[in-house]
């Protein structure tokens, strides 16, 4: 039987990585290689990385006293997380062309995450679907409530569509794309649930499979998405980061109460 | 009699990322020999080669043809026997043929057609993402010693179709496909050992004791 995946989201800023809410405050919580080793020792069922940078070339800055021995850049960054991650790796953020999706792929990561590239460059994103496989590009929407309606949001949260999301994701899996990653931007870093409406929404409008992230606070938030969506996946940053083996503690809960947890 | 320690050549043909196998074999104890052309896999001399593939199958493989692997693959595969284990795509280009994006002429080491998963999975999500179990046709192979009840990590949307003696294991998605072949000395799996934890670790190591 195919499992239902748990997936930590790490956040990078700058090189660094930081604790995230709505998007906006980041706070940096440290060397994410520490935090790649933990994800492995948890044997976490996939690793999703996104680079919140405003530009990649904010990588040069990476400095001594930060510890990013040998991550002179994104790349060999990119390189290492794969060498120390031993689980299946995504890694998003400041995608723009062919080029960045495959510059990624060769440097170890399994799948990458586009958001604004579906604006900016669709035909480039259903190219590089062509070239790497729909499973390897995941489209990662962003959306926000306006008014009680869910509305879809890119470069950074910061650009409204005005398209719902279920809708996005389906423009999404036309394009190419073999998952989508569904974030609730005004839900991220509060702990006060996943929204259930709008993942299941989306995960009934698309073939592809979908991950739903923003909200986690409690173990029965999982459960709750499991049990009432038909989501894949079920990711979160900061509460596998900030509450003390909260990973193993969550998987054994949610494999306490459904077969379909590995 | 203690058995020498393997001779692990990788494929490198540019397409996909070499360096989860590589670290894989690393934690298996083993220094896989890189080998990008025929010359680098004859001096490698390999008791194990390991032919990985990420990405859509026509382009693999006219990637590997393009550097003209495929007669040398087929000497120490064929002819000389040398144990051979192709991971995901890795896999699928060993059928006579693969459908994706057309229809390719693949290396033909195993009876079979590479096809889209759709018609067997019914409503249920595609790709095929995340970790299942498999079922193997003979558990008593090697390969799948201490690791029949684990489960694997899949990634794709096409899978080999062929007859039960080449079927090593089937995997549940909707209906069974064939998630691992077999013949002779050439085995694939459509899952990535090289991503599959501890369990993934145990099988690679199984193929490098055959």
């Amino acid at each position: 039987m195919l499992k239902r995946r748990l997936i930590p989201v790490l956040f990078l800023k700058d090189g660094l990585m930081v604790r995230s809410q709505g998007f906006d405050t980041h706070q940096v919580i440290g060397h994410p290689l520490t935090h790649v080793t933990r994800m492995t020792q948890w044997d976490v069922d996939e690793l999703i990385v996104i680079d919140i940078s405003e530009n990649a070339n904010s990588y040069e800055i990476f400095r001594d006293d930060q510890k990013f021995k040998g991550a002179g850049d994104l790349l060999q960054f990119i390189a290492s997380v794969a060498e120390t991650c031993a689980m299946p790796l995504a890694f998003g953020g400041n995608i723009r062309s062919v080029e960045d999706v495959h510059a990624r792929i060769l440097n170890g990561a399994d799948k990458v995450t586009v958001n604004s590239m579906l604006v900016d460059a669709p035909a480039a994103v259903t190219e590089a679907s062509r070239k790497f496989g729909a499973q390897a590009i995941v489209a990662s929407i962003d959306y926000r409530m306006v008014e009680g309606q869910a509305r879809t949001f890119t470069h950074l949260a910061r650009r409204d569509q005005k398209v719902d999301p279920a809708a996005w994701a389906r423009r999404a899996e036309d394009l190419g794309v073999g998952e989508i990653l569904l974030n609730a931007v005004d839900r991220d870093g509060t702990g006060r649930g996943y929204d259930i409406e709008t993942i299941a929404r989306v995960a009934e409008a698309v073939r592809v499979p979908v991950v739903a992230c923003g909200g986690a606070g409690h173990q029965r938030h999982f459960k709750s998405c499991f049990d009432e969506t038909k989501a894949s996946g079920v990711a979160a940053g900061n509460i596998f980061h900030f509450t003390e083996n909260a990973y193993p503690n969550i998987k054994r809960y949610l494999r306490s109460t459904r077969t379909d947890i590995r | 009699m203690a058995s020498s320690p393997p001779r692990v050549a990788l494929i490198e043909y540019g397409v996909g990322n070499l360096g989860s196998v590589l670290n894989a074999c690393r934690r298996c104890g083993v220094e896989p020999v890189i080998a990008r052309t025929a010359a680098e896999l004859d001096s490698a001399s390999p008791t194990h080669i390991l032919l990985p593939g990420v990405g859509a199958v026509g382009e693999v493989l006219a990637n590997l043809r393009a550097q003209d692997l495929e007669p040398a693959l087929r000497r120490h595969v064929l002819d000389q026997k040398t144990p051979l284990l192709g991971i995901c795509v890795g896999m699928q280009m060993l059928a006579d043929s693969c459908e994706e994006h057309g229809e390719h002429a693949g290396l033909g080491f195993i009876p079979g057609r590479v096809k889209h998963l759709g018609p067997l999975v019914g409503d249920r999500p595609l790709p095929h993402i995340g970790w299942n179990t498999i079922r193997p046709a003979a558990a008593e192979d090697p390969l799948w010693r201490s690791v029949t009840d684990e489960h694997f990590y899949f990634l794709h949307s096409y899978a080999f179709v062929c007859e039960p003696p080449f079927a090593a294991c089937q995997t549940e998605y909707g209906g069974e496909f064939v998630s691992g072949v077999k013949r002779g000395n050439v085995y694939g799996v459509q899952f990535h050992p090289e991503k599959s934890s501890a369990a993934g670790m145990r099988l690679l190591d199984n193929f490098f004791h055959i």
